[in-house]
């Protein structure tokens, strides 16, 4: 398997080499299949014994909660949002994912880093701009892009909640026009930069209109290739360090050396397992 | 992020920036009380005053949940709040903005928490820069001594504690203030400021100022029209 690295400048004292778990990644929009997605692979790991995390956006202890309050006022401008979001995920990242990936586990994300630039790319922002802010993120040894079409979607949701989200129907970007057509514009225009993300950053695009099961069989077998590596690497290495025991990894406690210095004392461990 | 055309702007900027106890704060008001009672369209706008990230902010602190980066980031959510909703529309809608502190005081304490300073200055991309920054200067002994003086009770990051410079929170805000020196020395090469002398009497200080302003801004297009003052 090879080493976890950052797309750009990495966090502050971060030892990359530490972080023997595996980073998955489920990217899609609302209605995708996403969250049926997770749980499939989460209890297909689980059951494989394989200790295993779900994070999410807007989760984070540090700012989920002010993030939720103030999307429901109308006073949130693009930049401010995508950098809440920026502080939201750094939050996890440092806090949930990275603890959790030196411990060994496999960190399931619903959404990732892909999502806030998509957004913000339809709302003006340069991509070079959001390449560079995200450039702290870790990059995951997979991303399943779920493609389901915008009509599609509009079905799934209203099935779901009877009504379409804002956000996810750009209303912040354009009133006219009404709910549906705009959900319908917005979601293909939100395509159209996933695809161009797709190529750049090279994640596996999955026909979401297929049935659950289908899908989940292809992830899995996507995913049991990168933990068969992971753990072919993971017994090399251990022969070279150390000839003792042959048990298969257990979860190393996180160290402290490689802590970011401001979150001494705080408990990252307690916080690592969501899902 | 969405760009805007410099020629739209017709307000001007004004910033200071420099170490705590450099006085710019005091002075910064002096000049806005002095651009008021002239009957100028004055806005002020001060560092982590957001209304709507304020509150995680102080969560965060609180609690020290704030990681370098975390740290980093919230403080630009305030800054872009601030920016997007008050600064920029009102630079366009032709006012004198006045800022107490500005993006260099992110480059400089993020810097000394370990953040990239490259890093640094692209996440800021978004934000204009000033027509004219005054830059506070002051041997570093004077700052820490105006501050300290009264053994104040100094927050923890504030203080730098979470650097770990020391378990003196006296030792560590010497520690931490010293590398922000040396910081705003690197920045502002880097940035055009005008300096100030901050160990001259207020008084000098604030006419330097304010000859520096008539000099580079043509006040006249930013009088309150008659009968439009509050």
């Amino acid at each position: 398997m090879r080493q976890k690295r950052s797309y750009g400048k990495g966090l502050p004292q971060m030892d990359p080499s530490l972080l023997k778990g595996t980073l998955i990644v489920i990217e899609g929009s609302d209605g995708a299949g996403r969250s049926t997605q997770i749980g499939y692979l989460l209890d297909w790991l689980e059951r494989k014994g394989y200790p295993t995390t779900v994070v999410g956006l807007k989760r984070s202890e540090l700012v989920g909660e002010a993030l939720n309050e103030a999307m429901k006022g109308n006073t949130l401008t693009p930049i401010t949002l995508n950098l809440f979001y920026a502080t939201d995920f750094a939050d996890q990242l440092e806090r949930v994912i990275i603890p959790a990936l030196k411990a060994g586990f496999v960190v399931l994300c619903d959404r990732y880093i892909y999502t806030l630039m998509a957004r913000d790319i339809v709302r003006g922002s340069s991509t070079d701009w959001l390449k560079d802010i995200y450039g702290f993120a870790l990059e995951p040894d997979a991303v399943f892009y779920l493609n389901v079409g915008p009509r599609i979607l509009a079905e799934r949701n209203f099935r779901k909640k009877g009504s379409l989200d804002y956000w996810e129907s750009g209303m912040d970007i354009q009133r006219w026009g009404g709910m549906y057509d705009n959900f319908i514009k917005y979601q293909t225009r939100l395509h159209r930069v996933f695809e161009q993300l797709r190529k750049d950053y090279g994640f596996t695009a999955i026909l979401g209109s297929r049935s659950p099961i289908s899908i989940a069989k292809e992830i899995r077998a996507k995913v049991e290739k990168i933990l068969a590596a992971a753990s072919a690497a993971g017994k090399a290495a251990d022969r070279t360090e150390k000839p003792a025991p042959k048990t298969e990894e257990k979860a190393p406690a996180p160290k402290a050396e490689d802590r970011s210095p401001a979150d001494k004392g705080s408990g990252s461990e307690e916080t690592s397992q969501k899902g | 992020m969405p760009k805007t055309n410099p020629k739209e702007i017709e307000g001007k900027l004004i910033a200071v920036e420099g170490l705590d106890g450099s006085g710019k704060s005091t002075q910064i008001r002096l000049l806005k009380r002095w651009l008021e009672l002239e009957g100028y369209k004055v806005f002020f706008t001060e560092w982590n005053s957001s209304e709507l990230v304020k509150k995680a902010t102080r969560k965060g602190k609180k609690k020290k949940l704030l990681t370098p980066t975390t740290f980093s980031l919230i403080h630009a959510t305030d800054f872009a709040d601030r920016y997007e909703r008050q600064i920029l529309p009102l630079l366009k809608g032709g006012y004198l903005v006045l800022a107490d502190r500005y993006v260099y005081t992110a480059f400089a304490r993020d810097s000394v928490r370990g953040c990239d300073p490259d890093w640094l200055r692209k996440l800021y991309k978004f934000a204009r820069k000033p027509d004219i920054t005054f830059f506070f200067e002051l041997p570093l002994e004077v700052a820490l001594g105006r501050i300290l003086e009264g053994r104040p009770a100094l927050k923890y990051h504030e203080a730098g504690m979470d650097m770990g410079f020391s378990k003196d929170p006296y030792e560590s805000f010497r520690i931490f203030q010293g590398r922000i020196y040396e910081e705003y020395g690197r920045i502002f090469k880097e940035f055009p400021a005008e300096r100030v002398n901050a160990t001259q009497p207020s008084e000098e200080q604030q006419a330097s100022m304010r000859d520096i302003v008539r000099k580079r801004i043509d006040l006249k297009r930013f009088k309150l029209k008659r009968g439009s003052r509050p």
